[in-house]
């Protein structure tokens, strides 16, 4: 007789979501491509890829680079796209000017991404964007789909968003349109770090306390500002998680010009 | 084994969180009660509830907590919740998901996205409007949804002045209706969330309230656990040959496995034995149980494909291309008879036809109507049928593999639960055959048999309702071809079942047997050269579809057509009175499906021919189709 296994834990039944997830979209949509910030969570469902596939991530990952990450960034990019031996792309984004002027300034300058993005896909024909957003980070991704069907131009039509349920996910694309594929979207900011723990995932150090202050959620360097804070090492993030009643995305300007500055962010196309 | 249960309680993962989706009318003050959940547990960031005061002060208006979850302009603006949306909080040392499912009708669609992705419900009541319409339907569907857990709060007490008969009468009425369809809430609670009352502490505006306050019969309910005593069930999502391995991919809806397991895949039939658990930065293993995205490799080179359903060989799935569901409508136009979906069931995809609606059901009093067309919102029985056989499990044997959504232009309009009432399953009819047997050879060949003859052999397979004069016509046949010098013979179904079938009885299976049986032999007697007559009921295109296999080529299919209310009006048997007292169940016609032919070789229409213009039909018939093979063709 077979020993009683317990209840799977809850880092293993989420990982078995998005790995769920991941493969159900690599199956079902042509062309995907993995979406990379190289942050603590695109680099988590990167790792989740991995495990979906067995040590490979089987389409092109994509780097959209504004050119203003932190030099760390950019060395923690070239290392691990090397040694998890990714199809690497790295998509530039137009110039500040060429965005929509009546956006706010932190959003204005964070439109680009999404500009970069869309022209990417024009130019390379990808049929599915996976994203590392998560439901808690902030209230128009919470609700967000799985999988997220995107018409012309990258419109996100959120009043009116296909039912999803019983893991029966939208994985017919409609011509012309892409679809975003969020496979960590219920995991929490620190489910997120749990798991990174336990896995081993590599992270960049800017995450870490030095003199004081510490990223906790890394952007453009221009628009993203560090959070006061001891926490050196993995296990202080956690404890400190543990406690905070601040906003992950509190250091990250373009969520706070205006009430609806994020909303239209999305609703255009961007992460 | 209790011991044991305990023990894997108490291996759970402290912070799995509890999924809690709140239901109810449209504001009974849902979002409000979030809100204010959220405060009064600490769980709000600072910062949230300094950004809702701005908003408020900049609209001139008092705090107003629904906006805490209310989070898009759109909302702001309509005071209604767009999407179902997810809000994280903890109390009593356990993460609650908070989902805030919107109420208004044709919002339906999200609520649906919210339920299914929880483990328990708070069903929200206006105490000053009490149980509507939309709070019965939002209960109906939880029960659809196979949601059980529930905790019902009676909101806005403060607008009744904290009364405690209404409360009463309130409670008494939402169990009433809960019970009805199958739910036993777990606590009804006053609350107020507006002002904060009873949902955290006692609270001395109803000191005649001795229950829980809501947040204590919230840490009551418990998260769903993973299904891991049932059978086996493994859908296939993909195979994976990235290099030497072939490996399949896919997640345990149910039971578990061991390498070295005899497993079977459905609905191809193959069997091979697990080999291996494939894992990538993680141990070796051996085993797995439900809810685990896994990769396995088998031991011997199978085609696997996606859709399949894995199992033990002991307990497979169910395979049939006919079943029974119960369905939400979500579809802008309406459901109809003859409707062509794509049906997804795991990862199967499959075509399939709406056969028949069986029933409409209106949530509001269950009361249920015949309708000829299902409209958005709406719950509905049906009847669904697929070309090719799918695997399942009844939603009550397997709710994982007993459940489907419907497609239609990329989208989903319809989930549904499966029921195989009245139905039979068609694995073991298929194939379960008798294995070690090699086919002998006839010396005579069937040129010599028509040549002695003078005609072909073949089947004339009568089908049609009970009264509809199917054993009349086969007699009156059997006669004249006889006297025509043709070998006929008549398997009747009542004879047939003093004899060959008298093991058989009524139950769906052993129909599908019968018919079976019957088919086997009316080939045998084709094959011996005679025109062999059949006059079965024989509802099902599936078992007729057997019984052609069976006669391979030699077989004619024949619909004796009448209406249900003259068959029942001649009632030669008595049948029709009795089924219709309910002392016969699933009785053709009235209790169970009868599947008219799609094309069958030659329809008689006895309610308008007479009897002898109905014989002549088939005479002719046979007398065209039968004769003899002219020489050298």
């Amino acid at each position: 007789m077979r020993e009683a296994r317990s209840a799977m834990r809850h880092l293993d039944s989420l990982e078995s979501q998005s790995i769920y997830i991941i493969r159900e979209a690599f199956n079902r949509i042509e062309r995907p491509a993995m979406l990379w910030a190289l942050g603590k969570d695109s680099s988590a469902m990167l790792w989740l890829a991995q495990k979906a596939f067995f040590g490979r991530v089987p389409f092109p990952v994509l780097h959209v680079d504004t050119g203003k990450k932190f030099p760390e960034m950019y060395a923690f990019r070239e290392r691990y796209a090397k040694e998890w031996g990714l199809d690497l792309v790295v998509v530039p984004c137009p110039a500040v000017e060429d965005i929509d002027a009546t956006l706010p300034p932190a959003a204005r300058s964070a439109a680009r991404k999404a500009a970069g993005l869309k022209a990417a896909i024009a130019a390379h024909g990808y049929r599915g964007i996976f994203a590392g957003i998560r439901r808690d980070e902030e209230p128009t991704r919470a609700m967000e789909r799985v999988f997220s069907p995107r018409g012309e131009g990258s419109r996100w039509n959120f009043r009116d968003q296909p039912p999803e349920f019983w893991d029966q996910f939208m994985t017919g694309v409609p011509p012309g349109m892409h679809m975003r594929i969020h496979p960590i979207l219920e995991w929490s900011e620190l489910d997120v770090w749990r798991y990174v723990k336990r896995e081993g995932i590599p992270v960049v150090g800017l995450y870490f306390a030095r003199s004081g202050k510490r990223y906790r959620s890394l952007g453009d360097q221009d628009i993203t500002t560090p959070v006061a804070s001891e926490a050196a090492d993995i296990d202080a993030v956690i404890a400190e998680l543990e406690r905070t009643g601040t906003a992950e995305r509190a250091g990250r300007a373009m969520d706070h010009e205006a009430e609806d500055a994020f909303e239209r962010l999305r609703a255009d196309g961007y992460m | 084994m209790r011991k044991r249960r305990r023990e894997s309680v108490a291996a759970r993962d402290p912070r799995e969180p509890l999924r809690l989706v709140v239901i109810g009318h449209v504001a009974h003050g849902k979002s409000t009660l979030v809100g204010r959940l959220l405060h009064e547990t600490g769980a709000l960031s600072e910062d949230k509830v300094e950004a809702v005061e701005a908003m408020c002060k900049r609209r001139g208006m008092d705090f107003e907590w629904a906006f805490v979850t209310d989070a898009f302009q759109a909302e702001r603006r309509q005071g209604v919740t767009v999407d179902a949306s997810r809000t994280r909080l903890k109390f009593g040392g356990r993460d609650y998901v908070l989902i805030d499912a919107p109420g208004h009708r044709e919002f339906l669609k999200h609520m649906v996205t919210g339920v299914v992705a929880s483990d328990a419900a708070l069903l929200m009541v206006d105490a000053s409007e009490g149980v509507s319409e939309q709070s019965r339907r939002h209960a109906f569907l939880l029960s659809l949804l196979g949601i059980g857990q529930t905790v019902v709060a009676i909101n806005k007490m403060d607008l009744v002045g904290y009364d405690e008969r209404r409360f009463a009468a309130l409670e008494a009425e939402i169990r009433g209706y809960l019970a009805s369809v199958g739910i036993t809430p777990l606590h009804v609670v006053p609350v107020s969330a507006k002002t904060g009352i009873n949902l955290t502490a006692a609270a001395a505006e109803m000191g005649w309230y001795r229950g829980p306050s809501l947040t204590a019969a919230l840490a009551a309910l418990e998260p769903v656990p993973q299904a891991d005593d049932l059978p086996l069930r493994l859908p296939v999502q993909d195979v994976y040959e990235f290099d030497e391995r072939r490996i399949i991919a896919g997640r345990i809806e149910s039971g578990r496995l061991a390498v070295g397991d005899r497993l079977l895949l459905s609905p191809s039939n193959k069997s091979a034995r697990l080999k291996s658990i494939e894992t990538w930065h993680a141990p070796r293993r051996r085993e797995a149980a439900s809810g685990e995205s896994v990769g396995l490799t088998l031991d011997q080179p199978i085609s696997v494909a996606r859709g399949e359903i894995i199992s033990h060989v002991e307990k497979p799935p169910i395979e049939t291309n006919v079943f029974r569901a119960r369905l939400f409508w979500l579809g802008a136009a309406p459901l109809t008879v003859g409707g062509h979906y794509t049906l997804r069931l795991q990862t199967a995809a499959v075509p399939v036809e709406v056969q028949e609606i069986e029933r409409v059901v209106d949530p509001s009093d269950l009361s249920s109507a015949k309708a000829a067309a299902v409209e958005r919102y709406a719950v509905a029985e049906v009847v669904l049928r697929s070309r090719d056989l799918l695997a399942l499990d009844p939603f009550s044997a397997n709710p994982r593999t007993g459940r489907f959504v419907l497609i239609q232009d990329y989208l989903p309009v319809a989930g549904g639960i499966i029921s195989m009432e009245g139905y039979p399953d068609e694995r073991e009819l298929v194939t379960v055959r008798s294995t070690n047997v090699a086919e002998v050879l006839h010396r005579v060949s069937h040129a010599l048999r028509e040549a002695r003859a003078g005609h072909r052999g073949g089947v004339l397979w009568l089908t049609g309702l009970s009264g509809a004069g199917k054993s009349t016509l086969a007699m009156e046949v059997e006669q004249r071809l006889f006297a025509k010098g043709f070998n006929s013979y008549v398997l009747d179904g009542d004879n047939v079942r003093r004899g060959l079938n008298s093991n058989l009885g009524f139950s769906a299976d052993d129909r599908a047997e019968n018919i079976r049986r019957v088919g086997e032999v009316a080939a045998l007697f084709a094959d011996a050269g005679f025109v062999c007559i059949t006059a079965f009921i024989s509802p099902y295109r599936s078992d007729r579809e057997r019984a052609r296999r069976a006669a391979q080529g030699r077989f004619h299919e024949i619909y004796v057509r009448a209406p249900l209310a003259v068959c029942e009006g001649r009632d030669p048997k008595g049948l029709y009175r009795r089924a219709r007292a309910g002392e016969i169940k699933d009785f053709t016609g009235i209790s169970a499906p009868y599947e008219p032919p799609e094309e069958p070789d030659l329809v008689v229409d006895t309610s308008s021919a007479s009897i002898g213009d109905c014989v002549d039909a088939i005479m002719a018939y046979v007398e065209r189709r039968f004769a003899p093979a002219a020489r050298g063709t």
